[in-house]
């Protein structure tokens, strides 16, 4: 039965970058400029280039993408005057497991991410964007490229854009289905044209990124913020959230909840409030454990559904607020077999490039069959932290150390999990059947 | 495919039987009827970056060929400049590129561990089963290749499936079941949320960066209520953020902090600063505490 939140519960909700998606054709660019469209825009135009990436720096906004590094900073960090051609390329690329918000933000408002990178250039002094987008999300592309093209024909983009002298040509780029181009520099190389691999920084690609220029990276959340600033001011954007974590987030509920979806709320929030929201758990399932922000993020249970969801409170929790993707599992879900699953998917991602996370993760994997076929022995527990070991910190990019986040918190919290198939309480889950492998 | 074939090299057939066309001659025809369509491409990038369009050009050749032939691969080395193996290379790493000739529908079921325990795992083996192929393999009309996929964001939606990449939302076995027989009959089921369906080879193309030439298809896909489930609680109960004045100056008041740190002072390398990704790993509290 799903029950309804209370009215301070409610009062948490921040409908923001989301409050579009309401109007159908919120993706058309006529009814996008009837919803305060490009108001932003001529509004920035007018402004400093400088003066938008003070702007930033004052809102406190930090990239929704997952690790929260500051965006006026990075905006910051473009050398000015150098000479070199500079470049905003929009990470489009949302595949980490659990995480599903700029897809709806991409097909229901497009426009916003447009008009977002429009800005964003300007205040950096780039006169070419890429959106490098997953290959898999083709309506959202489609949606995407028809908005660009009527930002082209309306003079928002292209050249001299409203007079304004300021030039700029966007392009979007579908990816091909490949998980760790969501790595900044591994899409830097995809967008090249290369195989998606992560590079070695520094250099950052602040000095070093796009065709060795200049380059931003921000998510598309991150982007889409930027309109809402310009029109609202900083002071405005800080009434919502933290102190440290300013602004609204979109908050992606899945799994045992009674009603999963997006919920657009003020960092800070904590899960209670969010299945709250949701209309608590569905009937005869009790919290076990849950990811704070997709599948990289350690995972947390019963135990921490007071913690606050912005970067410093879940990351005092021993975890990482990620993309705030909250899939929820309950008491009829098996830590183990989750872990397992979410191991298959970083082996087939790993890109090969390091060997700790290419080979740790293949063993890993193979471990934990072992395990949930009732083959596993205590050592297997010690094997699986050695690899942890071994990966974290000394695999080329993130994925490497993602990977072990479900594995060593699982481990940490639901060992008698892991120690009942090893003794023969569990029944064996994994059969040869549903072995089916990573392709 | 032969092993001549394979190796571009011209191949002299026995007898009277009309000799098999060689990648490098299949790739002329190609040349010939994607080369508008490459020059569009490769100019959407710097001049000298043509290799930027490497991505989008192999999703070309998937539009004519249903996946990335050998002659694709000379195509592509011919119109960028690069050799075969570069190509290769590159196309091999990708998941959406696809090595063997595929079905008109390409249905690939969400195993990730979300749509897992909801109960994406028995529709991919109900699937297999129904269909009798497994992981990206295709019945034997040519009409559907089955693959399971990765996290395909939409977890608030699991167990989801895709048909050429548009979703159909909540499946299970029966559903399932009858999506593919009606695909296989030649119906066109409705997505969920996305664009009336397209084949993989006309997907391929708006893959390549090409517009979706059907307006109706762009303007498919409602928001579903798991989308808009945050956004009407809101709407129902009053909720909205105060304090939003559209005029408020981009530049703070005078008297306040300078914008000292946006201009000259922001010059430094951004090495100086080391940004993301060097602070201690978060999951190492994790790993002790496992230990």
């Amino acid at each position: 039965m799903s029950t309804t939140p209370r009215r301070e519960t409610l009062e948490k909700l921040t409908p923001v970058l989301t409050k579009r998606w309401l109007s159908p054709d919120a993706w058309r660019l006529d009814v996008y400029e009837r919803l305060d469209g490009y108001a932003a825009l001529r509004k920035a135009l007018a402004a400093h280039p400088d003066d938008l990436i003070q702007l930033v720096k004052d809102s406190g906004l930090r990239g929704r993408g997952g690790a929260g590094f500051p965006t006026g900073l990075k905006w910051g960090f473009i050398p000015q005057g150098d000479g070199k051609p500079h470049y905003l390329v929009v990470n489009a690329d949302e595949g980490e497991p659990g995480t599903c918000k700029d897809l709806p933000l991409m097909t229901h408002d497009p426009h916003s991410l447009v008009e977002g990178v429009i800005i964003a250039s300007y205040a950096i002094r780039a006169n070419r964007a890429y959106i490098y987008i997953r290959g898999e999300a083709v309506h959202a592309a489609r949606r995407l490229r028809n908005a660009v093209d009527e930002a082209y024909a309306k003079g928002y983009l292209g050249r001299n854009i409203l007079g304004s002298g300021f030039d700029l040509e966007l392009v979007v780029h579908s990816g091909a289905g490949a998980y760790i181009c969501g790595e900044e520099t591994a899409l830097l190389d995809s967008l090249e044209g290369f195989r998606g691999q992560p590079r070695l920084r520094p250099p950052f690609p602040a000095v070093a990124g796009l065709y060795a220029s200049p380059t931003v990276v921000n998510n598309v959340g991150t982007i889409a913020s930027v309109p809402y600033i310009v029109l609202g001011g900083a002071a405005w954007w800080k009434t919502m959230g933290t102190e440290k974590s300013s602004g609204p987030m979109i908050y992606s509920l899945s799994g045992r909840i009674n009603n999963p979806g997006q919920y657009e709320c003020g960092l800070g929030i904590t899960l209670r409030e969010l299945i709250e929201l949701a209309g608590g758990m569905q009937p005869g399932h009790n919290l076990r454990f849950w990811t704070p922000g997709g599948s990289s993020t350690p995972l947390l249970t019963a135990d921490h559904l007071d913690v606050p969801l912005d970067f410093e409170g879940v990351a005092a929790a021993g975890s990482i607020l990620g993309t705030t993707a909250t899939q929820i599992f309950s008491d009829q879900d098996c830590p183990v077999y989750a872990t397992y699953r979410w191991l298959e998917f970083y082996h087939h991602e790993s890109c090969g490039k390091c060997t700790p996370c290419r080979e740790g993760n293949y063993w890993m994997v193979r471990t934990y069959r072992r395990i949930l076929a009732g083959q596993g022995t205590h050592q297997d527990l010690d094997t699986l932290l050695d690899t942890c070991d071994n990966i974290l910190g000394r695999s080329f990019c993130g994925l490497g150390d993602g990977a072990t986040s479900p594995v060593t918190s699982s481990l940490q919290y639901f060992k008698q999990d892991y120690l009942d198939y090893i003794e023969g309480r569990t029944a064996p889950k994994l059969s040869e059947k549903t072995l089916v492998g990573a392709h | 495919m032969t092993e001549t074939q394979l190796n571009g090299a011209s191949a002299s057939g026995p007898g009277n039987v009309p000799a098999p066309r060689s990648s490098v001659d299949r790739a002329e025809d190609l040349v010939e009827k994607l080369s508008e369509r490459a020059k569009e491409i490769i100019a959407r990038y710097p001049a000298d970056r043509s290799r930027s369009a490497l991505l989008p050009l192999l999703h070309l050749v998937q539009s004519e060929e249903g996946y990335v032939s050998p002659a694709g691969v000379e195509f592509c080395a011919q119109v960028l400049g690069l050799n075969k193996a570069q190509v290769g290379a590159v196309a091999s790493f990708y998941t959406m590129y696809k090595r063997r000739p595929t079905g008109d529908w390409l249905v690939s079921v969400c195993t990730n561990t979300m749509c897992n325990v909801l109960g994406g795992q028995q529709v991919y083996d109900t699937l297999s089963e129904h269909l009798g192929v497994g992981h990206d393999e295709t019945t034997p009309d040519g009409k559907v290749t089955l693959e399971h996929a990765e996290c395909l964001a939409a977890c608030d939606y699991g167990p989801v499936l895709t048909v050429n990449y548009d979703f159909f939302d909540q499946v299970d076995p029966d559903t399932a079941v009858a999506l593919v027989n009606e695909l296989r009959a030649g119906g066109r089921p409705q997505p969920a949320r996305g664009g009336r369906l397209c084949t993989l080879k006309e997907m391929s193309l708006q893959l390549a960066g090409f517009a979706d030439p059907r307006p109706e298809a762009v303007a498919d896909g409602a928001a579903g209520d798991p989308t808009l489930r945050g956004l009407r609680l809101a709407q129902q109960h009053g909720i909205s953020v105060a304090g939003f004045d559209p005029n408020t100056p981009i530049k703070a008041p005078a008297d306040s902090a300078p914008a000292e740190a946006a201009g000259a002072g922001a010059n430094r390398p951004a090495s100086d600063r080391k940004p993301a990704g060097d602070a201690p790993k978060p999951q190492e509290q994790a790993l002790k505490e496992a230990k």
